[in-house]
């Protein structure tokens, strides 16, 4: 090999170094957080007796706190905001447009009038006030998920075919064409609301503020094998989602088959979204400001943007939770809400930045 | 070796075709030039070669194996493209050039994709751009960033539309000095769109000239005519020769 070729070959190597080095830190940080977010509530916990409950050594009190209240919400963080922002990342490359996320384009509020009709048709929820931390649960996931997704999916179809068709609707056309989703599926919920009843209404509600500590364990493992499942076909395709970053011609030349990554990478995106918003409401924004934070850290390379965007946007959504348990407590504020708080200024950046022709006009 | 034969295409809902029983050949090592009007289909041909836009009747085969019998996989390790436009993305030209690898992955990059791209990035005189983002570079630059990548998919076809069309006069010559000298070394088959005809004529062995879907000539440097350019593109030109090239002078009214 000649001596330039080397040179090349070590800054390189050394350049990836740094984006493994990105993305190990903000799994390091991801982990302190959920160890933090663990101790901290009316009752403090320190680290050590956070490991010891972990291990099964601690005492009844912090194994009850740890255990079956923080532990399954900091789970729950974790695996809702790397779906969300999994598949965030995944839709602003497939769709070429990087204000999509599940809930720019209709799919999390989709999900979430199937989510409503399961419980308020197929008897899916039920309102348990035995205790403050359970005080809704979904006593039938999975016909609720059934629904999330197929409603989450009729939102991407559209999509779907709105950016097929109309091929110069560009990036702040096709949010246009979610808010009118959104407004649809928006209008649907509010019309079953109107006409359940006040336990289902309840359910409904309370679950559309966002709460990550509705989700329980059984509940938790659909999602997290659903995001193993989608993370694997993501990463699998990470060298696919790289060549569409070009342009379709040039994917295609380099042996994409385009359209059939596109699908099936938005029908995860859709089964992800959807999963999440049936088990904890629905969280605004942590897809599509995970994936930009992360952009900017890594670059448009989805083999570390697609691990770094997961984890940033459990992250995020720990980070989030903690604020919102923290900032009033003992009151817990809704997570959708405070996501909704740090999303929608990042929209706006994303939607004005100028001299970028990929935003808004 | 590329031989296209008969090939007819339309798109999808349109009456009228854009291409109708094209037919040329190209030897490997050689140029060929493509030449006609604004919409004589000659970005299309491209793309129906690569089956970007598949073909309705003909055949396309590289060294006598049917490109449209092959599986995308294969066929990207036999043709490269460079469209007119790819879209500027936050990439580094040592990552773009590494997309050219693609169609050999099967989980990740190996050692010897990274030493090949490294090779070219060397060979092409990139180095100094190698971490830069391509969005910062110049035309010309990312033209020859562009014809890196086509050539770390080693193929034996490449396709390239308009490769000049943003370029400086400078750079449009450098560019298609590239393309002549990757031609000859790596024996590939070359097919360049391209407009202007002093260009061609300079840099390109063959010439297909293009009009009304068809293909109106298709030879050496010889089928160059004024008469040939005036039925094509509909205007009076003298042929001159200089320093054995050929110069095509557009003649007023």
């Amino acid at each position: 090999m000649q001596k330039k070729t080397i040179a090349q070959l070590d800054l390189y190597n050394k350049y990836i170094r740094r984006k493994h080095l990105v993305v190990l830190v903000t799994m390091v940080l991801m982990i302190f957080f959920a160890l933090y977010s663990m101790s901290v509530g009316s009752i403090k916990v320190s680290f050590s007796d956070i490991f010891k409950a972990l291990t099964g050594k601690g005492d009844a009190l912090s194994n009850t706190t740890i255990l079956n209240i923080r532990l399954p919400r900091v789970v729950a963080a974790i695996l809702v905001g790397a779906a969300l922002a999994s598949a965030g990342a995944v839709m602003q490359c497939v769709l070429r447009n990087q204000l999509a996320s599940a809930s720019t384009l209709g799919v999390s509020q989709g999900a979430a009038f199937g989510a409503a009709l399961g419980i308020v048709v197929f008897g899916g929820g039920v309102v348990n006030s035995a205790n403050a931390t359970s005080a809704i649960t979904i006593n039938n996931p999975y016909i609720v998920t059934l629904c999330a997704f197929v409603f989450g999916s009729i939102s991407t179809l559209v999509v779907i075919v709105i950016s097929r068709i109309k091929r110069d609707i560009g990036p702040a056309g096709l949010v246009l064409a979610g808010v009118a989703l959104s407004s649809l599926f928006g209008g649907g919920s509010t019309l079953l609301q109107y006409f359940t009843d006040d336990t289902k209404l309840g359910a409904i509600v309370f679950w559309t503020f966002g709460n990550l500590g509705s989700a329980n364990m059984k509940e938790l493992l659909v999602l997290a094998i659903a995001l193993g499942i989608a993370l694997i076909y993501f990463m699998f395709n990470r060298w696919n989602y790289n060549a569409m970053e070009s342009g379709t011609d040039t994917a295609q030349s380099l042996g994409v088959n385009t359209r059939s990554v596109m699908l099936i990478s938005m029908t995860f995106c859709s089964l992800l979204s959807a999963v999440a918003v049936s088990f904890v409401g629905i969280i605004s924004f942590v897809g599509l400001v995970a994936p930009h934070i992360m952009r900017r850290l890594v670059g448009n390379d989805y083999r570390y943007l697609i691990p770094g965007s997961a984890i940033a946007g459990s992250l995020l959504l720990i980070l989030a939770d903690i604020f919102g348990r923290s900032i009033v407590a003992p009151v817990i504020l809704p997570i959708g809400a405070l996501t909704s708080f740090l999303g929608a200024p990042m929209f706006l950046f994303l939607l004005f930045r100028k001299g970028d022709k990929n935003a808004g006009s | 070796m590329l031989e296209v034969k008969n090939v007819t295409f339309s798109y999808k809902g349109m009456a009228t075709n854009v291409l109708e029983e094209v037919s040329f050949m190209i030897e490997a090592g050689q140029c060929l030039a493509i030449l006609g009007n604004n919409g004589a289909g000659k970005s299309t041909l491209l793309k129906c070669i690569n089956r970007i836009c598949p073909i309705q009747k003909g055949s396309v085969y590289i060294d006598k194996k049917d490109a449209y019998e092959m599986n995308t996989r294969i066929l990207a390790q036999n043709i490269a493209y460079v469209p007119q436009r790819t879209e500027a993305t936050d990439m580094t030209v040592f990552d773009t050039v590494l997309l050219g690898r693609k169609p050999y992955i099967k989980w990740d990059i190996t050692v010897e994709d990274r030493e090949i791209v490294a090779d070219i990035i060397s060979q092409m005189g990139l180095e100094k751009f190698a971490l830069r983002n391509i969005s910062t570079l110049s035309g010309g630059e990312a033209q020859i960033v562009m014809l890196s990548r086509a050539l770390a998919q080693q193929p034996k076809v490449l396709l390239l539309d308009e490769p000049t069309s943003n370029l400086d006069l400078k750079n449009q010559h450098e560019v298609l000095q590239i393309v002549r000298n990757i031609a000859e070394k790596n024996q590939i088959s070359v097919a360049i769109v391209i407009h202007d005809l002093n260009l061609a004529a300079h840099y390109c062995d063959k010439f297909l000239l293009m009009k009304d879907k068809n293909v109106y000539s298709d030879g050496g440097i010889e089928t160059l005519t004024s008469d040939a350019i005036g039925a094509v593109y509909g205007i009076d030109v003298e042929i001159l020769d200089y320093k054995n090239t050929k110069l095509v002078v557009p003649l007023s009214n």
